[in-house]
């Protein structure tokens, strides 16, 4: 489709059951630049994404042809950000659905908690979550995020399918594109 | 001049909220995030904060005149209450809730049940302060960036 980098932001989805901590995670992940959808639970978040929570298999569930809602055909998250402790689904849980899941397991997984709990940590790290944030997640929390963001992103796969005169980045690393010189 | 003489007071009240301890370095990574496109940002979570809050109070209020006292449940309450009460940088308020939890932990009821009490004053005695500050600082103008209390 030729959409310009420019256009296309990050997208994130956040999840957490706090209406605070809600607008608190949208607006840093806004000043940076990403485009945010927040939900406040996680069978919120896998309706969103498209899965229904009650089918662990990813596979009949996630036919988004066939979703009702057209949005979920091209939702395109880069990235999920979650609270620990949420009522019903954990953060912890919802992670453990993501990376069980065909569909989403390659996106990056976040988790925020206001415990500094080790054992919790190492448990979400070892499920396979990218970052552990200690709340209130700060500004310089969310710097971490764009490498997260940039790993397995679409825009690494056009670049090797079609060349990429289209896709101008500022943020990649790469420094040559058929020519051209992109300077991170 | 008048403005300028404005501006000077927001900006002691503002210094005065830190170093009193009513408010920690959480404030200023809100302040932060404010700009021109979000200039209200932290007076609109403030507001949200004691919406929000009041409603928890209540549910706590509630909580602890059953008895038994159900600590597993006023722990959970206060857990959420902290963490937004965190989010905003209420320190004091925070501190009482730390408080609280480990009087839940002890199963204390007296101690539970006192903290509350400060809990909620802490509480009022914020939202008081912060609805001043807000005022005057719309009254004053747009301050420049946050600057860190000394």
């Amino acid at each position: 489709m030729g959409v310009g980098a420019a256009e296309a932001q990050f997208h994130v989805l956040a999840v957490d059951d706090s209406i605070i901590d809600r607008k608190l995670i949208e607006r840093l992940l806004k000043t940076s630049s990403y485009q945010v959808t927040a939900v406040d639970s996680g069978s919120k978040a896998l309706e969103f994404l498209g899965l229904n929570d009650q089918d662990d298999q990813g596979t009949i569930a996630e036919a988004p042809s066939v979703s009702l809602n057209n949005q979920h055909q091209d939702v395109d998250v880069n990235l999920i950000i979650t609270d620990y402790c949420m009522p019903g689904m954990t953060g912890y849980d919802l992670l453990k659905k993501i990376k069980e899941s065909k569909f989403l397991k390659d996106i990056p997984v976040v988790i925020m908690s206001s415990e500094n709990e080790p054992s919790r940590i190492n448990r979400c790290l070892e499920e396979g979550a990218e970052e552990f944030f200690l709340k209130p997640v700060k500004l310089s929390d969310v710097h971490k995020l764009r490498p997260h963001m940039m790993k397995g992103t679409s825009m690494e796969d056009e670049a090797d399918i079609k060349g990429v005169e289209e896709i101008q980045s500022p943020e990649k690393t790469r420094t040559q594109y058929n020519g051209f010189d992109v300077v991170s | 001049m008048e403005r300028t003489h404005m501006r000077r007071q927001v900006g002691l009240m503002r210094q005065s909220l830190f170093t009193q301890g009513f408010l920690d370095e959480q404030f200023i990574q809100l302040e932060e995030l404010q700009d021109d496109a979000n200039p209200n940002f932290v007076e609109e979570i403030a507001t949200l904060y004691y919406c929000d809050s009041s409603k928890s109070l209540q549910t706590i209020e509630q909580a602890l005149e059953k008895t038994p006292h159900d600590f597993n449940k006023l722990d959970n309450h206060m857990h959420q209450f902290k963490g937004s009460s965190s989010s905003i940088g209420a320190k004091k308020v925070k501190d009482e809730c730390q408080q609280f939890r480990e009087y839940c932990k002890a199963g204390n009821r007296e101690g539970c049940m006192r903290t509350f009490q400060l809990l909620k004053k802490e509480h009022a005695t914020l939202k008081k302060k912060l609805e001043a500050y807000f005022q005057m600082a719309r009254q004053a103008g747009p301050l420049e960036t946050a600057s860190r209390p000394k």
